[in-house]
């Protein structure tokens, strides 16, 4: 789960990151009041979105005077903030952060992250700031710092310190740095963070180490015991296609092509995403229906499915393992009962009592395609589209 | 032979009287393996399934000799219970929850540093299928029909992917020695590598099917793990072609985060390593047919 900027900075600083003063606004005159409030000359009127990029995507505006201020949130609010990482539909912006703006020095790169490979937690620096880590490992690998953390005892002052002198820092601020390292550190673990990143964190002109934009992303597997995190979920960030499916226990993920998928598995999910492309489709979702697919799950899916005004032809591919395809079957018709699909409809059953599952599949009335083999289920799915195109 | 299990293998279930502890505990039971009792804390004396229920893993492992066991715990307690698996002197334990937090796994994977190589538990999973040793025993939540007994060791992140392979393998009359599910999860209890390691010293296994994804380094390493220290080949394919980056798609770990992530970029780099790839999921059966044929 992602989380706002002004989010992640009320969290840093309650584990005592410093962080430039400044505030949430909903409209133009609370902007305006905001920037009175926080005082000072220039400030920076902020998109809040769940993405990164926003700078150059406008999202971010200098402004002079409290009037300008009202006036960049103004421009803001209500529109849809497109950066290259929203996808071309963009991402609403129903609030702006108001923050006074910082004179700096330097702009360095911070993050905290999970590393798969030695299974610990690793602080990743780079004295590179304001430039996305990706292009930082392109443009200046040389200049990366990674550090090691045993998540039993945690970080040690030596490791956060040794980060802030290869870092480069001065040295009355080494020890201000390995706290703010060491407030990340502790954020990260004790909000079962997944991800942590401030970018840039910068040392301003009088010599303060703040946090001036950063990122905190969170274990979907662990807000059950984290209701101060889950409180922060904002649902208008998120595709509602996959609201609606997360809601309902469905794992979906929109994408560009036109053929819908319907599929139990996750990794045979992805699988009979790549044979639709390898039969020269694409995929329009990915969608996972669990294990127990149930009418009520089945009915659901073709709901989520079908809603997408792209999806032109769906796919069904069910291997029932613990599950069985008489199951599924009944399902599957009793789901066709319930709403109608005015569209190619291939279906490919596999596994535990197959033969009776197509038994009942074609003895109902439904209008469907029957397939055998995830290749014949793909081929039969593009063959479909193609008819339609032709029309 | 096989890995990890055999029909010997005496096995426990941990969270035994629940609704689906129960429910895969009689289909593992009615596939022949050797399920000597479960674990659920408070039904200690009583009787499960015509099994004796104990309150902590130590008294099971103490009255039955239990080698093996299964978690069918929520995820919240899963951590908890995998650690007393290990503590009370399990070798392998399959969880098969999913949904344990990331931080959590970290933990156990900690605490399981403190036993000795000899008495480390080997961990599969979370979030996973579980282990079949086809006409032996079954630790898992697979339909074990679709299994033929044979020669390929088959390991793989997907539940339902790993059961498309076998069924496309059974059709070709091609077996299994062992097919080992280690999880969908970002941090897992074993990885590819350490089940190739078991496959490559097993004199009935011949051959390797490992089923990957996207995301995380694991199926990499275990490609180069396989070009420096096997003899055996190994075959591969790596869900996710048409994934975006940067998404979770369904498992928790099967996101692409970094570079050598995403399915075109292991694909290349298997190949460097001399792994054989099925070019895509429907041919997974045929690739290793002919694999097999040109070793005879």
């Amino acid at each position: 789960m992602d989380i706002h900027e002004y989010q992640a900075k009320k969290i840093l600083s309650d584990f005592g990151i410093g962080i430039p003063r400044g505030g949430i606004a909903y409209s133009p005159e609370n902007a305006e009041y905001k920037a009175k409030e926080i005082g000072g000359s220039r400030w920076v009127v902020k998109a809040q979105v769940h993405s990164g990029a926003r700078g150059k995507a406008g999202g971010i505006i200098i402004c002079n005077d409290a009037l300008e201020v009202a006036r960049a949130a103004d421009k803001l609010l209500g529109k849809k903030l497109v950066t290259n990482q929203t996808g071309p539909s963009g991402k609403i912006i129903n609030r702006v952060y108001i923050e006074e703006a910082s004179d700096i020095e330097r702009e360095l790169y911070l993050g905290l992250v999970f590393d798969r490979g030695s299974e610990c937690i690793m602080v990743v620096a780079s004295t590179e700031g304001g430039m996305s880590v990706e292009e930082i490992s392109n443009k200046k690998p040389e200049t990366i710092i990674r550090s090691k953390i045993e998540a039993a005892v945690g970080i040690q002052e030596f490791q956060a310190r040794e980060i802030a002198f290869n870092l480069g820092i001065e040295t009355g601020l080494i020890s201000r740095t390995a706290e703010v390292i060491e407030g990340c550190y502790r954020a990260f673990s004790e909000l079962d963070a997944t991800m942590v990143e401030v970018n840039p964190l910068v040392i301003t002109k009088d010599k303060h180490v703040l946090a001036l934009d950063c990122k905190m992303s969170f274990d979907n597997n662990a807000l059950f015991r984290r209701n101060d995190v889950s409180e922060l979920r904002d649902k208008s960030q998120e595709n509602p296609s996959e609201v609606y499916a997360s809601d309902r226990g469905l794992n979906y993920v929109g994408l560009d092509g036109n053929i819908g998928n319907i599929i139990n598995g996750a990794g045979l999910a992805m699988a009979s995403m790549d044979m639709i492309k390898s039969a020269g489709g694409e995929p329009a979702n990915f969608l996972d229906i669990g294990g127990g697919a149930t009418p009520e799950k089945i009915v659901k899916a073709f709901k989520l499915v079908s809603s997408d005004e792209k999806v032109k032809v769906i796919l069904v591919n069910i291997f029932a393992g613990i599950n069985r395809c008489d199951w599924v079957a009944e399902g599957i018709v009793q789901a066709l009962q319930t709403i109608k699909i005015d569209m190619p409809l291939v279906i490919r059953l596999a596994g535990t009592n197959v033969e009776k599952g197509n038994k009942i599949l074609k003895e109902s009335n439904i209008n469907y395609i029957e397939a055998h083999s995830l290749k014949e289920a793909a081929s039969k799915a593009v063959e479909a589209l193609k008819k339609i195109e032709v029309k | 032979m096989s890995i990890l299990i055999d029909e010997h293998t005496k096995i426990i279930v941990q969270g035994f009287t629940g609704k689906i502890g129960s429910f895969h505990a009689q289909e593992m039971i009615d596939y022949g393996s050797n399920v000597v009792g479960g674990v659920t804390p408070g039904k200690g004396g009583s009787t499960h399934l015509g099994l004796p229920v104990f309150n902590t893993v130590k008294d099971a492992v103490k009255e039955t000799d239990a080698e093996a066991s299964i978690l069918f715990v929520p995820p919240s307690y899963a951590a908890d219970s995998a650690m007393e698996a290990a503590d009370a002197g399990i070798k392998v334990c399959v969880a098969i929850t999913d949904g344990i937090p990331s931080h959590d796994m970290i933990k156990v994977k900690r605490y399981m540093r403190r036993y000795a190589k000899s008495e480390k538990m080997t961990m599969i999973g979370p979030n996973c299928a579980g282990i079949i040793s086809p006409g032996k025993s079954m630790l898992g939540i697979m339909p074990g029909h679709i299994y033929k007994k044979g020669n390929v060791g088959i390991v793989g992140r997907s539940g339902t992917l790993g059961y498309e392979a076998a069924s496309q393998m059974k059709e070709l009359d091609i077996g299994v020695s062992t097919s080992v599910g280690i999880g969908g999860d970002p941090i897992n209890g074993s990885s590819f590598r350490d089940v190739l390691a078991r496959f490559e010293e097993d004199p009935d296994t011949d051959i390797i099917l490992m089923i990957g994804e996207i995301g995380g380094p694991q199926e990499v390493d275990a490609g180069k793990f396989a070009k420096e220290n096997m003899k055996k080949p190994v075959v591969a394919y790596i869900a996710g072609l048409t994934a975006p980056k940067g998404r979770v798609m369904g498992h928790a770990g099967a996101i692409v985060s970094a570079y050598g992530e995403s399915a075109v970029e292991k694909v290349e780099l298997l190949k460097e390593s001399g792994v054989t790839i099925s070019k895509n999921p429907s041919v997974i059966g045929d690739t290793i047919k002919s694999v097999l044929k040109g070793q005879i």
